[in-house]
This record gives C-alpha cells, sequence and structure tokens, in this order.
C-alpha cells in the first residue's frame, strides 16, 4: 500500500505566504476606509433603508475576508458550465466591470479539459445505457416524487436501489437518501442521540459530518489526522476517565473517519482503526464519499483497497454523486442498523425521496462496474482511473510541484501556499483550456492554499499529456516547483497503463 | 536639560523614601504580608477541585477491559410501519398504484399535479441527454450549470425579488438557511408548530430559541414585549443580538395560514426580522400563487427571506431561498447545504422551470386548486367520529381523531383506516413524526393532499368510502 506524503513548506514560502496576506490585508483596510468615507463606491449590496434601526444582520469584520480577499479571486470560483461535465466541458465566459463585484456572462463558451468535476469512473455521461435507462425511469415514474419514504413515496426502484447497494457492498442491507450532506446530517443524531455518548471525529472531516455530530447532544472531541496513536490516547482516556462531571461511562463511542480525504488526498489507515475499534468497543463510520468506486480491485471502496472485511466497518455511507455520476447519498450496514434508520431516520421521516431517474443512474452504473451488463467495462473505467491517478501524481511530483496525499487517491492536491498564486494559476491554466479547482482558506489552513485536481476514468493519456505540459509552463512562470526532494522516477508510464492496455485488448 | 533632568531623579527617590518613612505602620505590615502572600501563591503547586486518584497501569488495563458500550441501536419492534412500507410503482399522480392496487391519490402533496405532466417529462428529459444526470460537483466547483442560473433568475422574477438561491434537498433548504444569520447569542422566535426541518436549523444555529403558541400573535407579542423589556437593562447587548420571528405561510403540521400582516406590524414595531417557510404556500396562495405575501397583500419587501422547497407544487426535488440581494447571497458564502453539497442534478432543475413556466401560463390553476381544497374540506368535515384540522382554502388538512384517546391507540386506529381506504381505492397515509425529538409533536392524524385534478366525483368517492371506513374502525 502506498503511502501519504506531506512534505512540509520550506521557510521562505511560509514567510512569503504571510506576508502576502500581511499586504491583501493592508490594503484591505485601506479599501475599506476609503469605501466608508465615500471616496470608492460601495457595489456590494447594501440594506433598504426602512430596516436602518435594525440590529446590523452581519458583522463588518465577517465580511471583512469576503470584501477583501475572496472578492479578488471570485472569478475563478463559481464558473457556471453549460454542458455535461465528462472529460471535457463548456464553460460559459464572465466579465467583471467592477473587480469581480458583479460578474455577467458574455455568451460565449469556452472548451476546456475537466479538471474540477467529481466524475472518477466517468459516468457523467449523456448518452448511453444509463442515459438510456434514466430516460425510461423518468417515462415511468415522474421527475419528482412529492413524498417521504415512510409514507408514500417509497418506489419499486428504490428497494431494488438499495437491494443493489448492498450487494455492491457486499454487506446485510442498504438504505439510501436524496443528498449526500443530508445523509450525514441526518443519520448521525439519529444514531448517536441521547447524553453520554462521545465521538471521536478527524479533524479534517467534512462538513456534513460535523454538523450531524453537533446535531446530537454528544460531546465531540477531534483527534489528529489519520493520526492512530491520537486515536488511541483519546479512546483509552475516555474509556478510563468516564464521562467527565457525571461520573459515569460512557454510553457508546463512534469513531468518524473518511476514505479519501477531499483536500487532502490522503487514504484512511483502516486496519489500524478496525483493529483499535475492535480491542476497544468503539464502533466505526466511515464515509466513503469519494473512496466507494474509486478505491479497490473491483471499485468496491476502500475496505477492499485494504482487503478488510466491510462488515467489520460499523456504519458504511458513501455518496452517489462522486463516481456513479447521481446524487444522493447511502448507509450501509448490518440489517439491524438499517432498520433502525429506516424507521428512525430523519431523511425517512419528513424529506423527500430521491428521485426516479436518479435512482435508476446509480443502478445501471452500479451494475456496469459489477460486471453484471455481460462487459468489462467496469473493470476498463476502474483500471484506467488507477492508472491515470498515479501517472498524474507521478509526472507532478517529478516535475518538482508540492504534491500531497496518498499514491493511489484519484484527488491530487497541489500545494501553492500563497493566494494570489491560486488566481493567476486558475487564470492561466484557463487560458490554456483547462478548468481547474483551487481552494483557499476556510476550506484549507490559511497558508495552504492549493489547487486539487480530480482524475477520472474519462481523461485519457494524450489529454493528461497536455495537461501536464501546460501545468508545467504554469508552474515555472508562476515559481510554483517548490519541492526540495529529489524527483524519484518510480513507476514507467507504460507500467501505469499497462493494465488498462491489456484489458483493452481483451474487450 | 541634562543636567537639571539628572538632579530630578534623585529628588523623586528621595520623596519616595520619605513616604516610605512617613507611613504609618499598620500600613507597611498589611503591604508586607500582601506581598508575602503573592509570592506564596506563585510558588505553591495548583490544586485540582477534583482529587485524580492516579490509577495503576492494571487498574487502567482492567477498566479498558471491563467496559463494555451499549448496542449501536437498539432493536427496531418489528411491526414498526417503517419496515413495511407501501411500494408504488409507477406515476404517483392524481391514480397511484400501491402495492399492485389502483387508488386515488390524496396522499403525495402534488398540489398542482405536476408530477405527471408530458411537457415537464419532456423537457427533463432534453436536459437528461445534454447534461447527463448528476451535476458532479458542488456550486464552487463547477457544480454550477447554466440550467441553474435560468431557475434562480426565474424564481427571483416570479417571486418579484431580488434574488433567489437554489439548494438541492428541500429540507435542507431552511435548515441551512437559519444558521446562515442566526448565530449563538441570537435570538429567534419561533412557532411551536413549526416543522422538524426549522427546528433542526434552529438546533445547528445554536441560537437562543423562544416559542410562541401556534399562530396566536398576542402571545407572540408578549414574548416580544417581555424581550424589549431585557432590551432596557442591557442595551450594549442588545444593540448587537439579532432577532427573527419565523413562521410557515401553511403550517405543514397544522394545515393553518399565518396571520401576516399583524405580524408585518410586530416586525417594525418590535425590529425583528421575518423568515417564512413557503413551502406549502408557494404555488397555492395568492393570485398568481406567488404565496402568504399575495394571499393578504403585503409588499414582498417588507419579509426579509422566503424559503420554500420545490418538492410539493413544482414536484420536483430542492429548494429555494429568495428575497433582496442583501440578505440572499450571503448563503452562497454560508449556507452550509449549498456551498458543501452537490448542486441539484440539471434535469431536476430544468423540470422545476417548466413547472414555473406553466404556472405562468395558468394564472387560473390557483384558484381552481383552492376550489376543491374548500370541496373536500366541507364534504370531510360532515364525517362523524373525524375532524378536520386545517383552514378550508389550504391543499394540506390533517384528519384528526373526533375522541381522541392514547396516541398510541389513535396511531393505529388512523393506520388500520388507511389500509382499509386503500384496501378501497383511495391512497391516504398517516402524517409520520419523530415522536421523541420533535419539540411539540402534533396529535395523531391522516395527512390529506388535495390535488388539482380532483373533480366533484373523485371528492364524493373519497369520502364515502373514508365515512365508511371510519364507521367500521371507530
Amino acid at each position: 500500500m502506498s503511502k501519504d506524503s506531506f512534505e512540509p513548506a520550506p521557510r521562505v514560502v511560509v514567510f512569503l505566504t504571510y506576508l502576502g496576506y500581511g499586504i491583501l490585508m493592508l490594503f484591505g483596510y485601506f479599501r475599506d476606509f476609503l469605501r466608508k468615507s465615500g471616496v470608492e463606491t460601495t457595489h456590494s449590496a447594501i440594506e433598504r433603508k426602512n430596516m436602518k434601526d435594525f440590529v446590523p444582520l452581519y458583522q463588518s469584520f465577517e465580511s471583512f475576508y469576503k470584501r477583501n480577499i475572496y472578492m479578488r479571486l471570485r472569478d475563478c470560483l463559481n464558473r457556471p458550465i453549460c454542458s455535461v461535465p465528462s472529460a471535457e466541458f463548456d464553460i460559459s465566459e464572465r466579465v467583471s466591470d467592477d473587480g469581480n463585484w458583479h460578474l455577467r456572462l458574455t455568451g460565449k463558451t469556452r472548451r476546456c479539459v475537466n479538471l474540477g468535476s467529481y466524475n472518477y469512473l466517468g459516468f457523467a455521461e449523456n448518452k448511453g445505457p444509463c442515459a438510456d435507462a434514466a430516460a425510461e425511469a423518468l417515462q415511468q415514474y415522474g421527475a419528482g416524487v412529492c413524498s417521504t419514504r415512510q409514507e408514500l413515496g417509497n418506489y419499486k426502484i428504490h428497494e431494488e436501489l438499495e437491494e443493489t447497494t448492498a450487494r455492491f457492498l457486499g454487506v446485510e442491507d442498504a438504505v439510501t437518501f436524496g443528498m449526500g450532506f443530508a445523509t450525514n446530517s441526518m443519520n448521525i443524531p439519529a444514531l448517536m442521540g441521547g447524553k453520554g455518548c462521545l465521538i471521536l471525529s478527524d479533524e479534517l472531516n467534512h462538513a456534513s459530518l460535523v454538523l450531524g455530530a453537533r446535531l446530537c447532544s454528544t460531546v465531540i472531541k477531534v483527534f489528529k489526522h489519520n493520526d492512530i496513536e491520537d486515536v488511541e490516547r483519546k479512546l483509552r482516556e475516555a474509556i478510563i476517565n468516564g464521562q467527565p462531571r457525571r461520573q459515569r461511562a460512557w454510553r457508546k463511542i463512534l469513531i468518524i473517519v473518511e476514505g479519501i480525504y477531499s483536500m487532502e488526498g490522503s487514504i484512511i489507515k483502516l486496519p489500524d482503526f478496525i483493529r483499535l475499534k475492535k480491542k476497544y468497543g468503539a464502533y466505526l463510520y466511515l464515509d466513503e464519499a469519494h473512496s466507494v468506486g474509486a478505491l479497490g480491485e473491483t471499485g468496491r471502496g476502500v475496505t477492499e483497497y485494504w482487503g478488510v472485511d466491510p462488515r467489520d466497518v460499523d456504519i458504511m455511507m458513501g455518496t452517489f454523486t462522486k463516481s456513479f455520476g447521481a446524487a444522493g447519498g447511502y448507509i450501509a450496514g448490518s440489517k439491524r442498523l438499517i432498520n433502525h434508520l429506516r424507521a428512525y431516520s430523519h431523511s425517512t421521516t419528513y424529506a423527500c425521496s430521491m428521485s426516479a431517474p436518479v435512482a435508476q443512474q446509480v443502478i445501471s452504473s452500479m451494475k456496469i462496474i459489477m460486471g453484471e451488463d455481460g462487459t468489462n467495462r467496469g473493470q476498463l473505467r476502474i483500471k484506467q482511473l488507477a492508472a491515470n491517478s498515479k501517472y498524474f501524481r507521478q509526472r507532478l511530483v517529478e516535475m518538482g510541484f508540492m504534491v500531497y496525499g496518498n499514491d493511489d487517491s484519484p484527488i491530487v492536491p497541489l500545494l501553492m501556499y500563497m493566494v494570489p498564486k491560486i488566481a493567476a494559476f486558475s487564470r492561466e491554466m484557463y487560458e490554456q483550456n483547462v478548468g481547474v479547482v483551487v481552494v483557499g482558506y476556510p476550506a484549507t489552513p490559511l497558508t495552504e492554499t492549493r489547487a486539487r485536481f480530480c482524475l477520472s476514468a474519462a481523461h485519457t493519456r494524450e489529454m493528461l499529456d497536455k495537461v501536464l505540459d501546460d501545468i508545467s509552463d504554469v508552474g515555472d512562470r508562476l515559481q510554483l516547483k517548490y519541492s526540495l526532494n529529489s524527483p524519484v522516477k518510480a513507476v514507467s508510464a507504460e507500467e501505469c497503463y499497462s493494465q488498462v492496455d491489456s484489458l483493452e485488448h481483451k474487450a | 536639560m541634562a543636567v537639571e533632568d539628572v538632579m530630578v531623579e534623585p529628588w523623586y527617590m528621595m520623596q519616595m523614601v520619605q513616604a516610605f518613612l512617613q507611613a504609618p505602620v499598620y500600613h507597611i505590615v498589611i503591604e508586607v504580608l500582601l506581598i508575602v502572600w503573592i509570592i506564596g501563591l506563585l510558588f505553591s503547586k495548583s490544586y485540582r477541585i477534583q482529587e485524580r486518584v492516579q490509577l495503576t497501569e492494571k487498574e487502567k488495563e482492567d477498566l479498558l477491559a471491563e467496559w463494555k458500550p451499549e448496542p449501536l441501536v437498539p432493536d427496531t419492534p418489528e411491526d414498526h410501519p417503517a419496515l413495511h412500507p407501501r411500494v408504488v410503482s409507477g406515476k404517483a399522480g392524481l391514480k397511484v398504484v400501491v402495492d399492485g392496487k389502483e387508488c386515488l391519490n390524496l396522499a403525495t402533496l402534488n398540489f398542482l399535479g405536476m408530477l405527471g405532466n408530458k411537457r415537464i417529462e419532456k423537457a427533463a428529459n432534453t436536459a437528461l441527454y445534454k447534461y447527463g444526470v448528476g451535476s458532479c460537483g458542488p456550486r464552487g466547483f463547477y457544480g454550477t450549470v447554466d440550467v441553474h442560473l435560468d431557475l434562480e433568475d426565474k424564481l427571483a422574477k416570479y417571486t418579484r425579488t431580488e434574488e433567489a438561491i437554489l439548494y438541492a434537498y428541500g429540507f435542507a433548504t431552511i435548515a441551512s438557511a437559519i444558521p446562515a444569520y442566526s448565530k449563538r447569542g441570537d435570538i429567534v422566535f419561533c412557532d411551536e408548530g413549526a416543522c422538524f426541518a426549522i427546528q433542526k436549523g434552529l438546533l445547528a444555529s445554536r441560537s437562543k430559541v423562544v416559542y410562541f403558541k401556534h399562530n396566536d400573535m398576542e402571545d407572540l407579542e408578549r414574548l416580544l414585549k417581555e424581550q424589549a423589556k431585557d432590551d432596557k437593562k442591557n442595551p450594549k447587548k442588545a444593540a448587537v443580538t439579532r432577532r427573527f420571528v419565523l413562521v410557515e405561510g401553511i403550517y405543514m403540521n397544522y394545515g393553518d395560514i399565518v396571520p401576516l400582516p399583524k405580524l408585518v406590524e410586530l416586525k417594525y414595531k418590535y425590529k425583528v426580522r421575518i423568515f417564512i417557510e413557503e413551502s406549502a404556500s408557494f404555488g397555492v396562495l395568492g393570485d398568481n400563487g406567488r404565496g402568504v405575501t399575495e394571499h393578504f397583500g403585503v409588499p414582498i419587501e417588507d419579509i426579509d427571506l422566503i424559503s420554500a422547497n420545490m418538492e410539493m407544487s413544482l414536484a420536483s426535488i430542492g429548494g429555494f431561498c429568495c428575497g433582496d440581494s442583501f440578505v440572499i447571497d450571503h448563503q452562497r458564502l454560508s449556507g452550509q447545504g449549498y456551498c458543501f453539497s452537490a448542486s441539484l442534478p440539471p434535469m431536476l432543475s430544468v423540470a422545476a422551470s417548466e413547472a414555473l413556466r406553466i404556472m405562468e401560463e395558468k394564472p387560473g390553476i390557483f384558484e381552481e386548486l383552492r376550489t376543491r381544497c374548500q370541496w373536500l374540506h366541507a364534504k370531510l368535515s360532515s364525517i362523524p367520529g373525524l375532524k378536520v384540522c386545517g383552514e378550508p382554502i389550504s391543499p394540506i388538512m390533517h384528519l384528526q381523531l373526533a375522541a381522541p384517546s392514547s396516541r398510541a391507540e389513535d396511531t393505529k386506529k388512523l393506520e388500520t383506516m388507511c389500509n382499509e381506504c386503500m384496501n378501497q381505492g383511495v391512497a391516504l397515509t398517516v402524517a409520520r413524526y419523530l415522536e421523541q425529538e420533535e419539540h411539540l409533536v402534533p396529535p395523531p392524524s391522516i395527512r390529506v393532499a388535495v390535488n388539482v385534478e380532483l373533480t366533484e366525483d373523485d371528492i364524493d368517492h373519497a369520502t364515502a368510502v373514508i365515512t365508511n371506513v371510519a364507521k367500521m374502525v371507530l
């Protein structure tokens, strides 16, 4: 199994990053002063005059970051597209006449290579067997549902979806929901309700997991990212000392982790967590939003990647957005767990069921991955994704960029540290017809701004070569090749793609 | 000058020494004792309130071995209705096939009959073959498709507000909107009968929640007056505490309408911002289906935020918030369900757009819906043993037992009624709640939903069936 790599930043770079923030903040204060004194026109929306006596809706510092730093790079985010988000897509061009305060569409579009969408197995397609099946489901059931699972929103297709998901993952049963975010935020409270429970959560967990944990009345302790010793230490402390103030033992302890962390590209050390949870009696909640379909020989996720029995994980959660080209989420596990969720989940009781064509898309794509459609197209996609991820990451590391994460993960974060560089990188790559995602604070730590590439099985090697050349070129111009490690050529390109080529010949 | 400065210093020193010598003895003694005490405190070991006994390694291992957690989840009783849900095959339009039997559909919230509309399906089909199914990303990272911007634009124009923001899930809409504005330390006055999504939004916001009696504006005014009194005592805190009033247009759990004009009066009198959840009233109330503001003739600018889901009148998936740009734009960075979730699948967005277009073309549909609501309300009110809860023009009405007993028994009776009605060709459902989690769980009821396509015959037939079944069961 490959290691996660997190090379620390060179000191000079960290210093320059902080310096950059300092300069931006100074300018920010200066511009705010100009805006207040009327020298500069205020472009942001202001409240109605008749609301003057009301308590202000926003604190002025809250929006300092938004006004002065976020606004400068706003054109790099929220780019609208007007085509299917497959390996290439059409980005609608926007221009601004007032420094990004208002962006308007010009009507022109630009065809770019898509390194931003979550399309790991390339199922974001607008033709083919999945699209046809979804169209049929649309004809059969309609687009909406207008009811909840417990009332009259339980369709035959939902039951089929759940049965297919359970079979795919190798567990007893599964229950599905219409939104991936809500799967976490509405089901963790159903599992950890009542006082006296403890949640141990990774420090880099997704916002939905944090929200789900906060909606319960449990105590939450955060452990260092992927740090098994820290978890063990906190577990021991919790069990030995019991609940603070009440002098009683904890009722139950839940460890919440993710399969692949979306900002770091690191893969969880699952066997260690399972060993730990078995030793101490805690429960494990595994959020496989990014890893289901993307890891493992047959795409079964992080349990297959590590060769672990999926039944050892108490609660397996995942989403259908990334590897299946649909929307929604699932929770899978023992029948007892799923029965409880069917009865007591906030979503099955109050929220609308999943739309039928979306459910059908998941079923069709899962069947293709499992090979139940009679072809080896699923296997081909999985191998293509694995090869693309390895190859892309290798080449970036060889070029001297600072790349985080695990060698096998399809998420490749490229560290840039300085805020202005992410804006420049995004714009330069856009000029080269490549759509990339850049992330800064608050999604990442203040000094670790980055570009995050999401590989897809739909990308061909030629596309990746072209993109890599562009990245290298832009990287040279923007001086992004920070890595001080000497480049190591571990695996050659031919080796990366050998499995793909052999499968293609068989198909 | 330098020499003078040097001379001045010893003069100050002299003054200090003189003061020391002239001070009374008790004063010096107290000061010395204080200094000794401070030094003592600085060097003493800090003590802990709890006397922690240091455990030996063996004792620790014993504790670790002894600890037995509860089962992750309790056993769910076999007869829980959620474990035996009804299975729907085919479209849930005016007629629905439930467990193999075709029934008249009075259970799904398809008020305007948009589910099953051929035009909408055609538009969604075209979108499917253009964009695929999923949008594959959150709004910030290439998940913004031109159809989303189009729908947001249409919604803003339709509701006559400045801006609208789209969410991918109806429940997440109000549950994300509330914590974006109301934080710890703010105060929210919320109706007791608010739906579960609002309660979860309030929990996530960590604000102080003050519940007022359901639809009782006098109770709200009393609470606002009390808050104003508290504010006078602490004006500094009051100047930074935001206040909100949270109501629904038509209450999902009760079917009644909020008295909006009085509420707007209270808004300006006590300086509270109004958020309205209009899922059940958008596309129902008002001459053009614009909701409760149009119904009462209240200018939409008086409402700070309107949130609605698109899963009822628009028969799609997702939700939206609309209002002034000043208010709505904030959610684009602070709405959790917006920033951290994949966006709405394009074809569902197109389905909602098309439904909105139909609403614009046929403004008579809303009066038709309200007429049918009134017919059904009148007919159902005459059934012995049951009482109807809800306004006559509300498309959601609750059939409760006229002579209630215990919650468990009543729920069982209503379930039996629903099953019997299903056997006789009328699809009804008991309203489902998480009884332990709700702030104020409504009484057990059958939630009846009106569809604009219902004919008088349908209504008569349904009433007859329900009357029969009520006689049998009750």
